[in-house]
C-alpha cells in the first residue's frame, strides 16, 4: 500500500515537472510583457532595460530553473500587472473560485440523477424526451454562449438576478465566502448553472443508460418476482449500482470544472483565479500564467491520486496484480 | 402602543431609505480596471484615470480638452522654465497642507527610474520654490508645450509618502507590493472608500475638497465594477445595474440607443489608425520583389489610393469612423482639413502609379495587425488585404495578439504594419518625435526627412508660437507628399449611458467626475 502511494507520488511529481517545464516554454510565444509594463512613450533603452531587469533576455532554460528554484522555496515572484505577490493573489481568489465549482458540482449532480433516474425510468414518457433533447444544449453550445444567454434571460429581461459579480460577501479570516447571504446566493446562481451544464448533461446520461442496462439485468426481474415496492426496486437495487460509473466520472470532472471555470469566470466577471488567468494571458503576466498552470496541475495530479487510492482500496484486483 | 411603536421604526426605516435613495451613486464600468494606486506607477489610461479622481495635477484638461488650473492656478512661460501660482488652501484626504514642498517631491518621484513617467516628467529639469505657493519648473531650454506635459503627473504629500516608505514606485525587481499600490492620500475630489481589484472600487466624495462649489458635478459616490466581457458589460447598462459604460462595443451602440431610458454619446477620439510601410530598409523580408518597392514613393501613393477608407468606414466601422489623409486628428495642433482630407480611392491610378515604379503585376508582402487591440482591428486588416489585391498586391496577412505584435514595429522587423496613435499632448511634437523623425522608437517606417527632423527637434524649443505653428504646418505638408503611412481614420468613442445622468463626454476617454450630474 505505501509502495504504491509512494510509487504515485513520485509519478505525479514527474508529471508537475513535465507540466511546468511545456507552459513555460510556451510563455516565449505568448509575447512580450514589457510593452505592456511601460506606456508608449518609453524609450528603446528603457525597454532593454527592463528585460533585462526581468531576465526575459536569458536563455529559457535558465529562465525555468530559476522559476523552479523560487518555486521550490516558495517564491512565486511578483505579477508584472498588479505589482503584487503572486501567492497572495491566488490565495485571494482561490475561494471564489472553489465555491462556484462547488455550488456547480452539486447541481450537476442532485439534478443529473434525479433527471437521469427519472429518464431511465420513463423513458417513453414525453417529459423524458424533452428533457433529453433539451439536455443535448447542454453538450453542444459553448460555455459563454450559454452565459450570456442566461444574463439576457435573467439579469436584462427578467430583471430577477444580477449579470455579473460577485457580491454579499462575508470574511472567515482569509477566506471570503458568498454562501451565506441571499446577496451572494443570487450572484453565483447564474455562473454556477452555466458551469454545471456540460457535467450535467453528461452525468444525466450517464445515469439513465446505466439504469436502461440495470433494469435489463436478472437481480431486477428477481427482485420484481419478489414483490418489492417500485421504489425499492429502483432506488435501492437499480440506482445503487449505476453509481459506481458516475462517482468515477465525477472525481475526474471536478478538475475539468475547475478548466471550464476559466470561461464561465469571464463572462460572468467572477472575480476568481480563472478570471485572473485570461487577464494574466492578455497582459502576458509570466509569474501569474506559471503559478496558475503549476496549480492547476497540482490539482489535477491530486484528484488522480486520490482516485487511484480509492481504486486501490475498492478494487481487490488492483492489489492482487501487484 | 404597540401600534405606533412600529409605525416609527417603519417611518424612521422609510427615512433611512429615502436619505440613501437621495444619495448621488454612480455605478459605472468599463474593460479594465485601474492596475494600481501608485500615481506614478502605470502610464495607462485606467490607471490614469482611477487616480485622476483621487490625485490631481498642477494643470488638467476639462472635457472639451482644454487646459484648466487644478493645483496650480496661473502659470506663465520664461526663458529657463515656467512660473507656477500654487492654490491655497488645498488639503489632503489626511488633513495635511498641500504646499510647493509637495510639488518638489511628486516631480521628483516622477522622474526616478521605476516611474513610468519619467519621460514625461524629464522635462522639468528640476523643481525650484520660490515660496511656499509658487514654484518654478526649470527646463533645459525653452519649452513651449510644458503645460501639456503636465496632466497627468499627479501631485502626491511629501511627508505622507515619507511616513509609509513610498518615496518611490515600486520596481520590477521588488519582492513586495508597496504601501501606495493600494491606498491613497490625494487632493482630488474623491477619496478611496473601499478596493477589491478587478471587483468594485467605491469612491466617496471629498467633502472638503477645493473646487466642491465651482464645479457642477453632483455626485456622492462612485461605484466603479469593471467587466472585462463586452457582451456582459452591455447587459449591465440593459438591465439597470450600470449607469454608465464607457467602452460598449461598436456593434451594440444601435441596441443600446433602442433602449428606452438609455442614451449614446459619440465623439471622434484623439487616436488614428494607419499602416506603416517599411520605406528604410534595401530589401523587404517578406516580399517577392526585387530591392524595396516602398523606398519609391509612387508605391507608396498607390497603396494609398487602392485602400477605399469609406467603405471600411461604412462596412467595417458602421459608421464609427472619420476617414483622414493624416495620421493626427482634429484636436491635435498641427491638424489642418486640408491635410485631414484623404488620398481618396482610384484603383485605375493606382495601378498605373505600380505599372510606372516597374511593378505592374504587383508583388507580395506580409501585412502584421493587431488583432485586440483598435476598434474592429483585424477586420480592418482583412478588407485592406481584398483591396490591395485588386492593383495586383498579394498581401499575406498576419493578425496576431498586441503583445507579439507592437514588439515586431519596435524592433523594426516588420515590413507593412497597423498602429494606432492617441497623443495626450495635442501637440504634433507627440506624433514627429514618435513616429517621423528618423530616430523615433515607434517609426519602423524607417521614413527619413532631414527636414522632417529638424521641426521636429526645433519645435520642442521654438517659444514664438506663430512661427512654431508654421514649422509644424511645413513638416505636416512634406509628409503628405512623402506618404510614410497609409492613414486609414480617426476612431470614433461611444459613451452608453442612462438618460437621468449627464456626463460630458471628452476625446481622450476619460471620464471626469466633477462634471457628471444625475438627474
Amino acid at each position: 500500500m505505501f509502495f504504491f502511494i509512494f510509487r504515485r507520488l513520485a509519478q505525479s511529481i514527474l508529471v508537475m515537472a513535465i507540466v511546468s517545464a511545456v507552459s513555460f516554454s510556451l510563455f516565449n510565444f505568448v509575447g512580450d510583457p514589457v510593452n505592456n509594463m511601460v506606456g508608449q512613450d518609453a524609450t528603446r533603452e528603457q525597454r532593454i532595460e527592463i528585460r533585462q531587469q526581468l531576465g526575459l533576455d536569458d536563455p529559457i532554460l535558465s529562465q525555468y530553473a530559476r522559476f523552479l528554484g523560487n518555486t521550490l522555496q516558495g517564491d512565486f515572484g511578483m505579477s508584472y500587472r498588479i505589482k503584487r505577490p503572486v501567492d497572495q493573489l491566488i490565495l485571494e481568489r482561490l475561494p471564489a473560485t472553489l465555491e462556484l465549482v462547488f455550488v456547480s458540482a452539486v447541481i450537476a449532480l442532485v439534478v443529473g440523477i434525479g433527471l437521469g433516474v427519472y429518464t431511465g425510468i420513463r423513458r417513453h414518457s414525453w417529459i423524458s424526451r424533452s428533457i433529453l433533447s433539451v439536455s443535448l444544449v447542454g453538450v453542444s453550445l459553448p460555455t459563454f454562449i450559454i452565459g450570456i444567454a442566461l444574463i439576457y434571460i435573467f439579469a436584462v429581461h427578467l430583471r430577477w438576478l444580477p449579470s455579473s459579480g460577485r457580491s454579499g460577501t462575508v470574511d472567515f479570516g482569509w477566506w471570503k465566502t458568498s454562501l451565506l447571504t441571499v446577496d451572494g446566493w443570487r450572484a453565483i446562481i447564474l455562473p454556477a448553472i452555466t458551469l454545471s451544464l456540460f457535467q450535467l448533461t453528461l452525468i444525466l446520461r450517464l445515469v439513465r443508460a446505466e439504469m436502461l442496462e440495470v433494469m435489463q439485468t436478472d437481480y431486477i426481474k428477481f427482485a420484481r418476482a419478489r414483490g418489492l415496492a417500485e421504489r425499492a426496486i429502483n432506488f435501492r437495487h437499480a440506482l445503487r449500482n449505476t453509481l459506481v460509473p458516475v462517482i468515477t466520472i465525477i472525481g475526474l470532472n471536478i478538475g475539468g470544472l475547475i478548466a471550464f471555470s476559466v470561461i464561465t469566470e469571464t463572462v460572468f466577471q467572477w472575480p476568481g483565479t480563472g478570471l485572473m488567468f485570461i487577464q494574466a494571458v492578455d497582459f502576458v503576466d509570466v509569474p501569474i500564467m506559471a503559478a496558475y498552470l503549476v496549480f492547476v496541475a497540482l490539482l489535477f495530479v491530486l484528484i488522480n491520486l486520490i482516485v487511484d487510492i480509492l481504486y486501490f482500496v475498492v478494487d481487490p484486483r488492483i492489489r492482487l496484480g501487484e | 402602543m404597540l401600534f405606533t411603536k412600529l409605525l416609527t421604526v417603519s417611518t424612521l426605516a422609510l427615512t433611512v431609505a429615502s436619505s440613501a435613495m437621495a444619495e448621488n451613486v454612480l455605478r459605472w464600468t468599463s474593460q479594465g480596471d485601474a492596475l494600481t494606486l501608485d500615481p506614478h506607477s502605470q502610464n495607462e489610461s485606467p490607471t490614469i484615470a482611477m487616480n485622476g479622481q483621487i490625485y490631481e495635477s498642477l494643470i488638467t484638461r476639462d472635457a472639451n480638452l482644454l487646459l484648466q488650473p487644478e493645483l496650480a492656478t496661473s502659470w506663465e512661460a520664461g526663458a529657463d522654465g515656467w512660473t507656477f501660482k500654487l492654490r491655497e488652501g488645498v488639503k489632503f484626504h489626511d488633513g495635511s497642507d498641500f504646499t510647493a514642498e509637495d510639488v518638489v517631491f511628486s516631480f521628483e518621484r516622477a522622474k526616478h527610474e521605476a516611474s513610468d513617467y519619467k519621460e514625461q516628467a524629464k522635462n522639468v529639469a528640476m523643481v525650484e520654490v520660490i515660496d511656499d505657493y509658487t514654484v518654478k519648473l526649470k527646463t533645459d531650454g525653452p519649452n513651449p508645450i510644458l503645460p501639456n506635459q503636465l496632466t497627468s503627473i499627479y501631485i502626491m504629500d511629501k511627508d505622507w509618502s515619507e511616513a509609509n516608505n513610498v518615496t518611490s514606485p515600486q520596481d520590477f525587481k521588488a519582492k513586495e507590493e508597496t504601501f501606495a499600490v493600494r491606498n491613497t492620500n490625494g487632493t482630488g475630489p474623491f477619496s478611496v472608500v473601499s478596493r477589491a481589484p478587478d471587483e468594485l472600487t467605491v469612491l466617496a466624495a471629498n467633502p472638503d475638497w477645493w473646487g466642491s462649489d465651482l464645479f457642477p458635478g453632483n455626485l456622492d459616490r462612485i461605484e466603479y465594477r469593471p467587466i472585462t466581457n463586452a457582451a456582459t458589460r452591455v447587459a449591465a447598462l440593459l438591465s439597470g445595474e450600470v449607469d454608465f459604460v464607457l467602452d460598449p462595443p461598436l456593434q451594440d451602440v444601435k441596441r443600446i440607443e433602442s433602449t428606452e431610458g438609455l442614451n449614446v454619446q459619440t465623439v471622434a477620439q484623439i487616436r488614428s489608425i494607419f499602416f506603416g510601410m517599411d520605406q528604410g530598409s534595401d530589401k523587404l523580408r517578406s516580399s517577392d520583389a526585387e530591392g524595396n518597392p516602398f523606398k519609391d514613393v509612387r508605391v507608396r501613393e498607390a497603396f494609398n489610393l487602392a485602400i477605399d477608407k469609406v467603405a471600411i468606414q461604412r462596412v467595417v466601422m458602421e459608421g464609427f469612423s472619420f476617414p483622414t489623409g493624416m495620421i493626427t486628428p482634429p484636436g491635435v495642433l498641427g491638424n489642418t482639413p486640408e491635410n485631414d482630407t484623404s488620398y481618396g480611392f482610384d484603383v485605375a491610378k493606382a495601378k498605373a502609379l505600380l505599372g510606372e515604379a516597374g511593378y505592374p503585376n504587383g508583388f507580395t508582402v506580409q501585412l502584421d495587425c493587431p488583432n485586440n487591440r483598435y476598434n474592429n482591428d483585424e477586420k480592418i486588416c482583412q478588407a485592406a488585404v481584398a483591396m490591395l489585391a485588386k492593383i495586383g498586391v498579394t498581401v499575406n496577412l498576419d493578425a496576431i495578439p498586441k503583445a507579439q505584435h507592437f514588439p515586431k514595429i519596435q524592433k523594426r522587423e516588420t515590413d507593412f504594419y497597423m498602429l494606432g496613435w492617441g497623443v495626450p499632448t495635442l501637440d504634433s511634437h507627440y506624433v514627429f518625435s514618435y513616429l517621423l523623425d528618423s530616430e523615433g522608437s515607434w517609426n519602423a517606417t524607417g521614413y527619413a526627412n532631414p527636414r522632417v527632423d529638424e521641426i521636429s527637434r526645433a519645435i520642442t524649443s521654438e517659444i514664438d508660437i506663430d512661427k512654431r505653428t508654421a514649422m509644424i504646418d511645413e513638416a505636416w505638408n512634406l509628409i503628405k507628399d512623402d506618404k510614410p503611412y497609409v492613414p486609414i481614420h480617426h476612431q470614433v468613442l461611444a459613451w452608453g449611458s442612462t438618460k437621468n445622468v449627464d456626463i460630458p463626454i471628452a476625446a481622450d476617454d476619460a471620464l471626469r467626475p466633477r462634471f457628471v450630474v444625475m438627474k
